[in-house]
């Protein structure tokens, strides 16, 4: 099997190929190396189980009359031990493109570097920018060739583009689609909850930014996986901006602001 | 009856813990030298940070030949590049090398858990740290290896400061000085090889500032 890697080649061949004699095998295209085992599912169950990568997220994105919100948390975790709360779950491909992040940490790292120069060679190529709907391909066309090798993405591409506003979904299952509303990840059905009750078309982009860092907020409050600093990217005709990055822990108390007990006290459990 | 075969099984875990420390003008790396299979001691005396350049050095734990197949590729990437550009790679470049390393190996990995430190371009004290697959982060300090569950807790209460995804952005320096940081990680060495077998015997620090670098050792509980 051989895997497409032509995004990674080095640029060192400039040099002429009388080097490469001297560097041998370094300066070859990368490829991905596979263990000499018959039981390559097996080997691969006990190699992720070993480096354990990080599930559990909450990221989210929608369409709206001013352009696209994209939203997420910043935990990562390695079962039940809390291995970083400052992940950038949003990925900044290009000044018009954002991706998300939720699954394996380094499937997604490492795929999206790849599509921010598979993006940029094309912008070379075509003097002009890729659509997000070429980009979104180009992705699930790499992950659809690696199916059922497990890796793990689970991602929205959105953007601007030529054609406006554009937001698509793209898994690791070969799954690609097109839509206005969506939210990837263990805390997805809080966000979800959060956003369809809050969505309308024709919010404004405050509006808009408010409800997305809601939905995140009540995700990390009842998912356990989901926590962090909450952030929101607003993507509109000029490219995309970051709006806000909050502590949930602070959002708490504003959102729910400790009210004076004097009189009574109806948050206490009370055995009836 | 059904053939046998000889599972694959190309893994051992070897332990040890690393830890580094980024501040203004310096950082700081450490990791115990003991090397250990299962209960079994295998030595007492090796150093897990390796010199990749200059202003940049690598702490591994996790299986020793892995680690030395991983130092031994970086390194030999890292004497191309010197003999192509005519200078040492940056900081910032050599995290994304060793990502990308990581990442070739995806279905095979390197079973390494790795911190790297150095000075960015504007000569701050970085530390980025891994996963065995090649995701990383800038951070301004890390644990890892068996005693990192250990040790976080701990550096995250003493040196924590404001996340970097925070908008308005806020000055996030570890609020330490060099002598104040190598007492921190001597402090939490002690503390791990109080509770994890496979940190223990001797201590390495190495560290980075304006007078290049320099190596201290510290005693460990040798039990």
């Amino acid at each position: 099997m051989k895997f497409d890697t032509s995004g990674l080649e080095s640029t060192a061949s400039v040099f002429g190929t009388a080097g490469s004699q001297l560097v041998d095998g370094f300066s070859a295209a990368p490829a991905f190396e596979l263990p000499t085992t018959t039981d390559f599912d097996g080997f691969q169950k006990e190699a992720v189980q070993m480096v354990k990568p990080a599930k559990g997220t909450t990221t989210l994105a929608f369409i709206f009359k001013d352009g696209v919100i994209v939203a997420a948390d910043s935990r990562a975790s390695m079962g039940g031990y809390i291995s970083s709360q400052s992940v950038k779950k949003i990925i900044e491909i290009n000044p018009y493109m954002l991706g998300t992040m939720a699954g394996g940490a380094a499937d997604c790292q490492f795929w999206h570097r790849n599509l921010g120069i598979k993006c940029r060679l094309h912008e070379l190529a075509n003097k002009r920018r890729i659509s997000v709907t070429g980009a979104s391909k180009l992705l699930a066309n790499i992950l659809f060739s690696y199916r059922g090798m497990g890796l793990s993405v689970g991602t929205m591409i959105a953007g601007w583009d030529e054609t406006g506003p554009g937001l698509y979904y793209v898994d690791s299952e070969g799954g690609r689609l097109k839509g206005t509303r969506f939210s990837v990840g263990s805390g997805s059905p809080y966000a979800y909850g959060v956003l369809d009750s809050g969505y309308r078309f024709d919010m404004s982009i405050e509006e808009a930014a408010e409800l997305g860092r809601r939905a995140i907020y009540h995700a990390t409050f009842r998912d356990g996986a989901s926590g962090g600093v909450a952030s929101v990217y607003y993507v509109g005709p000029d490219g995309w901006k970051k709006l806000s990055g909050d502590d949930v822990s602070e959002l708490h108390y504003n959102y729910y602001p400790v009210v004076s007990t004097e009189a009574s006290e109806p948050d206490r459990m009370v055995e009836a | 009856m059904t053939k046998q075969q000889a599972r694959f099984e190309p893994y051992d875990f070897n332990g040890g813990t690393c830890v580094a420390i980024a501040g203004a003008d310096y950082c700081v790396v450490a990791a115990d030298t003991r090397m250990s299979t299962g209960y079994n001691i295998l030595t007492r005396d090796y150093s897990k940070i390796y010199k990749l350049a200059d202003k940049c050095l690598m702490a591994s734990s996790g299986f020793q030949a892995d680690v030395r197949a991983l130092q031994k590729v970086l390194g030999a990437k890292h004497l191309i590049y010197q003999h192509q550009h005519n200078k040492q790679m940056s900081c910032p470049a050599m995290a994304r090398l060793l990502s990308n390393t990581l990442y070739y190996k995806r279905f095979f990995p390197y079973y390494t858990f790795n911190v790297l430190v150095g000075f960015d371009e504007e000569g701050k004290g970085c530390v980025y740290t891994y996963d065995a697959v090649g995701s990383y982060e800038k951070v301004g300090y890390s644990a890892q290896g068996s005693g990192a569950k250990l040790i976080m807790p701990v550096l995250d209460n003493q040196l924590k400061s404001p996340s970097p995804l925070l908008l308005p952005a806020q000055d996030a320096v570890t609020p330490l000085s060099e002598a104040e940081a190598i007492d921190v990680v001597k402090d939490v060495f002690a503390s791990a090889t109080e509770r994890d077998i496979y940190t223990g015997d001797k201590l390495e620090i190495v560290i980075l500032n304006a007078d290049g670098m320099r190596r201290e050792f510290a005693e460990l509980r040798k039990d």
